[in-house]
């Protein structure tokens, strides 16, 4: 009796399927693909130069960067990032109170899945629910202390290899596919996709700026760009990738755009932080 | 004779078509395109593929119509109408087209 019960078992262990290959959703391979795609398009870039965009696109572009980053046009956002991360709330508390490691070297591991509310979590929301949690307002999501802030903890992560999981459940799989779907899908009256500008024209010319190939943009964000004069967050970026395309932009924590971020980043995993970068 | 009933039947046909472009649109006529127009952007707006000029042609034509001028604001509404039925179809096709885009 008992060897057949250990029979029994041992069938229905061999043929039980991890849910995320009974759903088809495979994001590693998605992954794959997607860096491989890349690598192929541009072999003479080493896979971590992806994480600075349009820089690692042209030599004389490059140059450029490199002479940035000695003074880097963020530097005053990074000291005002630093100081905030340590002021405490009204109450006391700090965002320490909020974050592993005091929220130092973190910025990797967002965005998140949180499993108790079946939703992605980004930085920023963390960021603003940690002070919404503590009696403070929230910020702006999109430019001042949030973009100061998060430029900071992407900061203290820099050289971290991004580092998303997507567990091995039916809510997280469908925000990455929800997310991978609004990467690819055509928008706004000029009928663009993400994938138009990162993936099908990625190192071409639109206008005078170079687009940026898809691998490794998360990671460099939230950037400081010559056009806003300042930095800005990843929600300012996709809002404003939106309106470009005439499309209406959706509220900056959507869960739309936090579903692009998540599937995004994801394929970014393995590459450096860049945070925050500096474009034109 | 003929060239003369010709001639009659010409002059009433232009008078006739010259009064017909002077009837203007009238504020109902402004109030009907531009519920179909804002009920068409809503659509759009709820399903999250919204137009950024399918907004800027209704706030036309509301600018319009308050200056009394309901031939352009009927203009305005019928255009933003287009637009926002225009992003719904995009949104429509875009739901099985966008997997041929996917990177495999």
């Amino acid at each position: 009796m008992l060897r057949k019960c250990f029979i029994a078992v041992a069938i229905v262990a061999g043929t039980a399927q991890p849910l995320l290959a009974a759903s088809g959703v495979n994001p590693e391979a998605d992954r794959k693909a997607f860096v491989k795609y890349f690598t192929e398009k541009f072999p003479k870039l080493k896979l971590k130069d992806f994480v600075n965009g349009p820089y690692s696109m042209d030599e004389d572009l490059y140059k450029q960067w490199v002479a940035k980053e000695e003074f880097p046009p963020y530097e005053f956002t990074l000291e005002k990032g630093k100081k905030m991360l340590a002021t405490p709330f009204k109450n006391g508390k700090t965002y320490a109170d909020c974050f592993e490691n005091k929220g130092v070297g973190i910025r990797q591991n967002y965005p998140k899945f949180d499993p108790k509310r079946g939703k992605v979590i980004t930085l920023e929301v963390a960021v603003n629910e940690c002070r919404e949690a503590n009696g403070e307002k929230p910020y702006n999501y999109k430019k001042g202390e949030m973009a100061a802030i998060t430029a900071y903890m992407a900061y203290t992560s820099r050289g971290k290899p991004m580092s998303i999981k997507i567990p091995d459940d039916p809510r997280a799989l469908a925000a990455y596919k929800k997310g991978e779907e609004f990467f690819y899908t055509r928008r706004g009256q000029f009928n663009f996709a993400c994938s138009s500008c990162h993936v099908q024209m990625a190192g071409m010319h639109l206008r005078t700026e170079v687009l940026a190939p898809a691998l490794g943009l998360m990671n460099a964000l939230p950037v400081y760009r010559s056009k806003w004069g300042a930095v800005g967050t990843t929600s300012r970026r996709l809002t404003s990738c939106n309106s470009q395309v005439r499309a209406t932009p959706l509220k900056p924590n959507d869960e739309l755009y936090r579903d692009v971020e998540y599937f995004l980043s994801y394929m970014g995993n393995g590459l450096p932080i860049s945070g925050p970068g500096a474009r034109p | 004779m003929r060239n003369r009933f010709l001639i009659q039947l010409a002059v009433v046909l232009s008078v006739g078509g010259f009064v017909t472009a002077a009837i203007a649109a009238s504020a109902d006529d402004f109030k009907a395109a531009y519920a179909k127009a804002e009920a068409a952007s809503k659509k759009a707006l709820a399903m999250k593929t919204g137009w950024l000029t399918t907004t800027k042609e209704l706030k036309a034509a509301k600018k319009a119509a308050d200056a009394g001028k309901f031939d352009d604001a009927v203009k305005h509404a019928k255009e933003a109408e287009a637009l926002a039925n225009a992003s719904i179809a995009q949104s429509e096709e875009q739901k099985k087209l966008w997997k041929d885009a996917v990177i495999r």
